[in-house]
């Protein structure tokens, strides 16, 4: 498989995902959040995006991942979809990289959760494994 | 011709662009003559401009148009070949055309040129079609000398005219043909051969005209250009943030104390608002454009049901957003199609009732208040508010004893409650039941609202208000739980505020479900903190705010922590992963630039339990005569009797919970009165009726006086309809409302009590209304 692609590398605590560099519109600091009572627990609220508005998506609660600490800033990685932008909340932005001769493989078949079904991939970079995201999922509400 | 202004505007746009058509599909033909498609298109589109020439009363245009269509019908059955001749005459008739339309721009009329040569060579082209006479081809009569035999040598190669282009040669030449020559910009490279066919051509050049004039480009194809709606929604949501972005800069602009500053904010914003105003106004069309076809509706309608009706229509011109246009479209022709139908009356009933056998259905529309109201007036029958009333009953709309209850107002607006009409027969056009409730229910959805009047044998007049635009709406801010919400001004009926010392009496409790006493009307009350599972603020030190709004029929209470003013907001819809929510309608940006969102009032009500879905929108969802309900129970007031005893009643029979002091009852009669709403309403004493009622006649009747002595200083009455108008019942006091599905028994009846059963651990008494009023 020859995948020549650059992705869009973060964190949430130590793991590292990836998204595919081509769907990231941008990467913002945290926004004043408004908060959707009655919505989906991965539903964060609503940010304004110069005059758009956009859903903010929880991806540790995507994930089924424990909370972030409360004074841990988080960042917004906006992503295009179908359906406007959505942003991903997740703890820290890393590097882009591009993974173009990466040996890629398949996501181990004991990956249970939420993440058996986002992960599209795993590349062994050095010294850590890099999820790879796939972004229409990502942004999912679960069970929709 | 002023009065067609607005037609001639839209003809002359129209002709222009079909105009513009021609010239390029002549030339197709000329070059590939047999394309029968393309033949086909000419045809009709001279036929359109003839038409529509007509239509407007241009004699001249139309006697052009209609020989050029001659020629091409019999081109189209193929009697006559398509040639280099006929496709110049075309081209002169597109030409003449083209000079008349900019005439009528000009000058209002077509000019006094004469085309009859035009017109007599289209007519010889047409018996001869000019394949033989080549060279009379583009120049009828007296060919100049030093024009060429061949007609060839008027396609000349696009050089020698002077790099005018080259499929427009043939056409440009024509047109210089018929133009008034002394006007035309002088062409000093194509001054050569074709310069002399064509100043031997026009017959005599016709008109004068003294200014110089452009005769290709005009006016109204200039300053009109078709453009993507979704390019002006685009334009519209941006100036939206922009308002927006300018009310933040006038919030920081009052901190700083440069006038220079202040000066340019000032300017800023005066420009933002005749931005927004012109933007507004592109996406607003009149509402002409939606009418146009209701006179013709109106007649055959009339001409069906043998009925004369005279349509006026009043504020055409009245603009509203092109999407709020078509929204109204059904709603309209349906209300017109109601009017025609079943509230004009046939001219032979008019007539006996001394009107006019020529009925009247006038629409009037205008501005109001930043709404447009469009007024549908009929002087017919009006509507019979008895049959009403009988219909509701009929169609278990409302009980009976609500029907008895309920004002003229509020009978007429049943009429825009489902499944009902009250025509008697059902006719061709309308009256299958589904009416009024769809008009409602698709004005509704756009914001507006429906209001009728109507007087028996006088008419009705159907009021529906429209607000001019959906994409920003004035909307009410409140607060919850700390964050902002808007909720829009069109479901909000008014604000109520409890101050803290009397909250916690003003706020009663039916069975945990928290009522207001508004006006006598109880008022259930939601929480929003509550319904949106936000924490719950302790309140009962506080002041407390209710937002009184409508959600479909019901009335009901929102309290919020905090009312904040109103704002006109961008309404802006939710993404997907949020469409589920229903009690939001959308969000927005404020001005601060934080994102509020719009509440739904309907889905937050049906969240709330106050309307259930489809049911709600009829007033009673079950019919209710004392009988148990089949399946899932029914809701009843418990109270006491005033000698004791737990009774109940259905709520469904009951209206109010009044409480009257003993002095403004009245006896007359033998009966107890009181004066209520304007009316008389007979007041039972429960148990004492109840007492009564199984002692039979034996008893002696307690004389009046006494009977009102027993009354308590204040009275608690429980205002039912009965089926002889309301009624008021004594009670000692009102104890809860539950809901359950009561299985009774007989066995301990007495007259005057349905069955007894246990309720709340103690024996009740399920009284029969219809026995006690008798």
């Amino acid at each position: 498989m020859t995948l020549s692609q650059q992705y869009c590398t973060f964190y949430l605590g130590d793991q590292c995902f990836g998204l595919d560099v081509l769907r990231v519109q941008e990467i913002i600091r945290q926004q004043a959040m408004t908060c959707v009572p009655l919505a989906h627990r991965v539903v964060r609220g609503l940010i304004n995006l110069r005059g758009q508005i956009v859903t903010a998506i929880d991806l540790r609660r995507r994930l089924d991942l424990p909370d972030r600490a409360e004074d841990c800033e988080a960042i917004n990685v906006v992503v295009h979809t179908d359906n406007g932008a959505v942003s991903l909340i997740v703890d820290e932005i890393g590097d882009v990289v591009d993974v173009t001769v990466q040996p890629f493989e398949r996501p181990p078949e004991t990956l249970s959760g939420p993440a058996r079904e986002l992960v599209e991939g795993v590349y062994k970079l050095p010294g850590k494994l890099l999820l790879i995201l796939n972004p229409d999922l990502a942004v999912s509400i679960p069970g929709n | 011709m002023s009065m067609n202004n607005e037609i001639v505007r839209e003809f002359l746009l129209e002709a222009h662009e079909n105009l513009s058509l021609l010239d390029s599909d002549l030339v197709i033909l000329e070059e590939r003559p047999t394309e029968k498609g393309t033949l086909a298109q000419v045809f009709r589109t001279l036929h359109s401009i003839k038409g529509t020439a007509g239509f407007i009363g241009l004699p001249k245009l139309q006697a052009v148009a209609h020989a050029g269509e001659s020629l091409l019908s019999r081109l189209r059955d193929g009697e006559l070949r398509f040639n280099r001749s006929i496709a110049t005459a075309l081209l002169q008739v597109v030409d003449a055309m083209r000079f008349m339309l900019a005439s009528i721009e000009k000058s209002g009329n077509e000019g006094d040129g004469d085309y009859t040569s035009l017109i007599a060579e289209l007519d010889r082209l047409r018996m001869t079609g000019g394949g033989e006479a080549a060279g009379s081809a583009a120049v009828p009569e007296s060919p100049p000398p030093a024009a060429p035999a061949v007609p060839a040598t008027l396609v000349l190669p696009p050089r020698a005219f002077g790099g005018v282009d080259f499929p427009r040669a043939s056409e440009r030449e024509a047109s210089e043909m018929t133009m008034p020559l002394p006007a035309m910009p002088p062409l000093p490279a194509a001054s050569a051969m074709p310069r002399e066919t064509i100043q031997a051509s026009p017959p005599a050049p016709p008109t004068v005209d003294e200014e110089p004039f452009e005769p290709r480009p005009t006016a109204v194809a200039d300053t009109n250009i078709r453009v993507d709606v979704t390019l002006l929604d685009k334009l519209m949501t941006l100036v939206g943030e922009l308002v927006l972005a300018r009310n933040q800069i006038i919030r920081y602009s009052a901190s700083y104390g440069d006038t220079g500053f202040q000066d340019a904010v000032q300017r800023l914003s005066l420009l933002t608002t005749e931005l927004q105003e012109s933007v507004m106004k592109t996406r607003m069309q009149p509402i002409g454009n939606v009418w146009n076809k209701f006179p013709r509706i109106v007649r055959d309608l009339a001409v069906g049901c043998q009925k004369k009706v005279r349509f006026e229509m009043e504020g055409q011109e009245t603009e509203l957003d092109k999407t709020l246009i078509e929204a109204i479209r059904d709603p309209l022709t349906h209300i017109v199609r109601n009017a025609v139908d079943h509230g004009i009356e046939p001219p032979d009933v008019r007539r006996e009732r001394g009107k006019p056998e020529e009925g009247r259905l006038r629409m009037h529309a205008f501005h109001e208040g930043g709404k447009v109201i469009i007024e549908i007036q009929d002087d017919g029958g009006g509507i019979h508010v008895e049959r009403v009333r009988e219909r509701a009953i009929q169609n278990k709309i409302i009980s009976p004893q609500e029907a008895a209850l309920l004002s003229h107002a509020e009978l007429l607006r049943l009429i825009l409650l489902p499944g009902f009409s009250t025509a008697e027969k059902v006719t061709q056009f309308s009256g299958r039941g589904v009416g009024m409730d769809v008009v409602r229910t698709n004005i509704e959805k756009i914001g507006g609202t429906v209001d009728l009047e109507s007087v028996e044998g006088q008419g009705t007049t159907i009021r529906t208000k429209i607000p001019l635009t959906l994409a920003i709406v004035p909307a009410l801010m409140v607060s919850s739980a700390g964050q902002r919400y808007a909720i829009p001004q069109v479901s909000l009926v008014e604000l109520v505020r409890v101050e803290s010392e009397h909250a916690s009496t003003a706020i009663e409790s039916i069975q945990g479900a928290p009522v207001y006493r508004l006006r006598g009307n109880l008022l259930p009350l939601v929480d929003l903190n509550e319904q949106l599972g936000l924490a719950i603020a302790q309140r009962s030190d506080r002041d407390l705010n209710i937002v009184v709004l409508q959600a479909e029929d019901r009335q009901f209470g929102l309290v919020v922590d905090e009312i904040r003013d109103t704002e006109e907001i961008v309404v802006k819809p939710l993404q997907k992963q949020l469409k589920g929510l229903n009690t939001f309608a959308g969000a927005t940006i404020l001005g601060d630039g934080r994102v509020a969102l719009i509440l739904h009032v309907v889905g937050l009500a049906e969240r709330a339990g106050v309307i259930s879905g489809v049911k709600a929108r009829s007033l009673v969802q079950h019919q209710t005569s004392g009988e148990q309900p089949a399946d899932q129970g029914e809701s009843y007031l418990i109270f006491s009797g005033t000698l004791g005893g737990q009774m109940a009643l259905p709520l469904s029979q009951v209206a109010r919970l009044e409480e009257i002091p003993r002095e403004s009852m009245e006896t007359v009669g033998g009966r107890q009165v009181v004066q209520y709403r304007g009316e008389i309403l007979p007041l039972v004493d429960v148990s004492r009726q109840l007492d009564r009622l199984s002692l039979g006649s034996q008893t002696v009747e307690a004389s009046a006086r006494d009977r009102v002595a027993e009354l308590p200083e204040v009275a608690q009455v429980v205002v039912c309809g009965g089926g002889n108008g309301p009624v008021g019942l004594v009670v000692g006091q009102i104890l809860d409302v539950v809901h359950a599905r009561v299985a009774g028994s007989t066995e301990w009846n007495r007259p005057g009590v349905l069955f007894t059963a246990v309720v709340q651990e103690k024996v009740t008494e399920f009284v029969d209304l219809q026995s006690l009023v008798r």
